[in-house]
């Protein structure tokens, strides 16, 4: 110890405490990001990241869900400028900021997909603060969302008769009310379909566990993910919109290239 | 020719078979007096070619459809390639589509080529009855024969609707829930006419069999009846043509049948089916395996019919949710009955009965093979427009929802709009179209008398700066000034003296018709404007100019 304090003004000493102090914060991080990965699966949050969470919430959501999420005063209309987010559960911010979908760019009939404002690290802290202030949805497992397990033709039905009158049979989307609608369902993660069906986002109703259980929603997604990937076996899906785009070719490229043959075919009279 | 014939005999051993069959059929005259037939070339006049050509192509893709398919409604459970729908509870019908698709080699293929046959029929038949429509073409003689016309369109409508519906898919079903749902509107004897068709409580398991029956027996055959009659008027008729110098009402100015149009003919009928070919083999119609088996419960989002069902789907959609009402216990429900059926009648009434309302309010009874230039008839091009308006804003509504979401607008506002263009467009539209023909008429009029500004600027030795007006030549001019103009004709009494209320309204309808009128230019204008302009229009080496 004496050594250690005779030494303790050598000219290289503020150096060494310096590196033991980032060793030993970096260690800590990434011990403490380990654990903080591992617990992601199983959405078991650290008291640091509902902390971190908390932070981030105050600064970027607040102003419209209220501090505390107790959300917004009433206006003169009932309306709201944000609800309040006790108990919508880690699915919901998960499926909300991790679509980019808020925080809201604007207000609208609906919320709409934009580039993600938080990063997945910050994504899951929020998840974390809001998954704190009351039990809901948590992020679906690994296993849940493995389509290889799911049965697309059983998904396919489940799928038609709950979900097609606004994501049309093909998933290709479809108009709701006042500007309102249901988007097309390509190329949206395994991830947030689940949570989508489990919360009930913007104007979806939810499907709880009791109301599709947690393997039909798999077998909901493998049929997506099927669809999705088989490609169109009849050439050019022109959207997957039925008659009207169908219409729409024949009436434009169809009935044009027939009309400039006939021009042509008639083109050498007087 | 039975003197000649009998005694000739032929050389060579084509020539022995081709006299044999000719002696006994009479080829030769049939060739020399129909390869003689005159058709006026004008490629607005090929689409009742394109019409009849992708008729035949349903004729064809529809036989081969025939092999494959099953019209029974019996449950089965789907075991075939395509994994999303394997062990999936769907009626015979809609396996067998699968089958079509995935398992029948070159099945897709076909039933892509027949689905868009049929939309490009039911398109050139359109776009055939409103080139006649716009030209005048229906008058005197050919009356009946535009009756026939309408006939096949409706019959075209009820081919593709009962071939729609084959399937059994989810689309199509839906489809058909709506028809049974406008049948049911029906007071009195709807209910009973749906259970009778539908054989039970919808769907039942009868309709895709009766609907099979009628789609490739009854309906093709009175498609099939309605183009002999059709093509035979056309015959006795003769063709159309447009004006122009040395084509007159009792001539026909254009190529004989024999050899060159009906190479060209024929040569069309192959580019018809090549380009719906190519069509067919790149881009995908009705993808049923998508739509899933039909089960009354689920309605997807983006059902819609065809193109050519569209516009009555589209009146459905425009309907306000009143009108439905509750008389001798009995419940009407116009809020479905009315816009189901009374904008289709109103239409198809109009278009039957067009051809008499316009001889009779321009009591021109005269027989007409000369067109009119859509311009030269501005009322009649109003009314047409009006018209087209009509049905263009019912099939926007068809698709209103895909309109909402693909320019990101309220689907509520949509219908608002569309609900107002519904009564305000056809007015819109005939006003602003029939000044729009009058315009032109007078431009047509201005060009006749001064000739075409050539934008060339002359400056005269005193220093004036005049255009030189070029003036047309005798064939451009001929179309320019020679047309028909009717003229209002007012009230007539009748032998009695009396002016009956038929008649005054007769005289009204005629007055809105043709009050405003740009007279064609008469010869005498027509001297009168080249004396006068006669130095200017010179060639501008002429030394002596001089200004007007």
């Amino acid at each position: 110890m004496k050594a250690l304090s005779q030494r303790r003004r050598h000219p290289l000493a503020a150096v060494a405490l310096l590196l033991l102090g980032l060793l030993v914060t970096g260690g800590l991080y990434a011990v403490a990001g380990n654990v903080n990965e591992a617990k992601a699966q199983t959405t078991n949050f650290s008291a640091q990241d509902i902390e971190e969470g908390e932070k981030l919430f105050v600064a970027n959501c607040a102003t419209c869900h209220g501090i505390g999420a107790v959300g917004a005063p009433e206006g003169a209309h009932g309306n709201q400028a944000g609800p309040a987010l006790i108990g919508v559960g880690a699915a919901a911010v998960d499926f909300q900021v991790g679509t980019g979908r808020m925080p809201m760019q604007m207000s609208g009939p609906q919320a709409q997909v934009k580039p993600n404002q938080f990063d997945e690290e910050q994504t899951r802290q929020l998840a974390a603060y809001v998954a704190s202030l009351g039990t809901g949805p948590a992020i679906p497992d690994e296993d849940i969302l493995d389509v290889s397990k799911g049965d697309p033709a059983a998904g396919g039905e489940i799928f038609r008769v709950n979900c097609a009158m606004c994501h049309n049979a093909s998933a290709a989307g479809g108009a709701l009310t006042r500007g309102k609608f249901a988007p097309a369902l390509a190329g949206v993660s395994e991830a947030h379909i689940y949570e989508a069906m489990a919360t009930g986002p913007q104007n979806m109703p939810v499907f709880n566990d009791a109301n599709i259980s947690p393997e039909e929603k798999r077998d909901v997604i493998a049929f997506l993910k099927t669809i999705e990937e088989q490609g169109t076996p009849g050439g050019f899906s022109l959207g997957s919109l039925g008659p009207v785009s169908e219409g729409l070719l024949m009436w434009t490229a169809g009935l044009g290239v027939v009309i400039a043959f006939t021009i042509w075919l008639t083109q050498r009279s007087s | 020719m039975s003197a000649s014939t009998d005694t000739y005999t032929p050389k060579t051993r084509v020539g022995r078979i081709t006299n044999f069959v000719d002696t006994r059929v009479g080829g030769s005259s049939i060739v020399k007096e129909f390869g003689r037939k005159i058709f006026p070339d004008h490629w607005s006049f090929m689409f009742g070619e394109v019409a009849l050509y992708s008729f035949v192509i349903l004729l064809l893709s529809g036989t081969f459809l025939t092999f494959f398919f099953d019209p029974s409604m019996a449950e089965t459970h789907y075991n075939g390639p395509y994994v999303p729908l394997k062990g999936v509870e769907m009626s015979v019908a809609y396996q067998s589509t699968l089958q079509i698709s995935f398992e029948v080699r070159g099945g897709l293929f076909m039933r892509q080529l027949h689905h868009w046959s049929a939309l490009l029929f039911v398109a050139s038949v359109s776009f055939h009855m409103l080139r006649v429509f716009f030209t005048g073409a229906f008058r005197r003689p050919r009356e009946l024969n535009w009756v026939v016309g309408c006939v096949l369109l409706i019959l075209a409508l009820a081919a593709g609707f009962t071939g729609y519906s084959l399937p059994d898919d989810l689309l199509s079903g839906n489809g058909l829930r709506i028809i049974d749902g406008v049948i049911k509107g029906i007071p009195l004897v709807g209910t009973y006419i749906s259970l009778l068709l539908f054989g039970g409580e919808f769907p039942g398991t009868d309709i895709v069999g009766r609907l099979y029956v009628l789609h490739i027996l009854l309906v093709p055959a009175l498609i099939l009846l309605m183009i002999a009659i059709h093509l035979f008027m056309v015959v006795v008729h003769k063709h159309t043509q447009y004006p122009g110098p040395g084509r007159t009402e009792s001539n026909v100015v254009g190529f004989p049948v024999g050899p060159v149009y009906a190479a060209k003919a024929g040569g069309f009928f192959f580019v018809v089916f090549g380009i719906l070919a190519v069509i067919a083999a790149n881009f995908q119609i009705l993808a049923i395996w998508d739509y899933g088996p039909y089960d009354p419960s689920p309605v997807s989002a983006g059902t819609q019919p065809d193109w050519y069902i569209g516009w009555v789907d589209g009146a459905l959609r425009l309907m306000p949710g009143v009108g439905e009402f509750v008389i001798f216990g009995r419940t009407v429900s116009l809020n479905v009955l009315l816009p189901a059926l009374a904008p289709a009648g109103l239409l198809f009434t109009l278009m039957f009965a067009w051809p008499w309302i316009e001889r009779w309010v321009t009591k021109d009874n005269r027989e007409h093979h000369i067109l009119d230039r859509p311009r030269n008839a501005p009322f009649r091009t109003g009314i047409g427009v009006a018209g087209v308006v009509f049905y263009c804003v019912m099939w926007a509504a068809a698709s209103s929802d895909l309109i909402a979401t693909h320019f990101h607008v309220s689907l509520n506002d949509v219908t608002y709009w569309l609900r107002a263009l519904f009564f305000l467009g056809p007015i819109l539209g005939f006003i602003i179209t029939r000044r729009i023909c009058l315009a032109l008429q007078r431009k047509d009029r201005e060009i006749a008398l001064h000739g075409r500004e050539t934008g060339r600027i002359v400056r005269l030795p005193h220093g004036e700066f005049i255009e030189v007006h070029e003036p047309l030549n005798d064939y451009k001019l001929y179309r320019l000034v020679n047309f028909e103009s009717p003229q209002v004709l007012p009230a007539q009494p009748n032998k009695a003296g009396h002016i009956k209320r038929t008649e005054k309204l007769r005289g009204a309808v005629s007055r809105f018709f043709f009050e405003d009128r740009v007279a064609p230019v008469t010869p005498a204008e027509l001297e009168a404007a080249h004396s006068h302009h006669a130095e200017v229009e010179a060639p501008a080496e002429k030394a002596e100019v001089s200004g007007h």
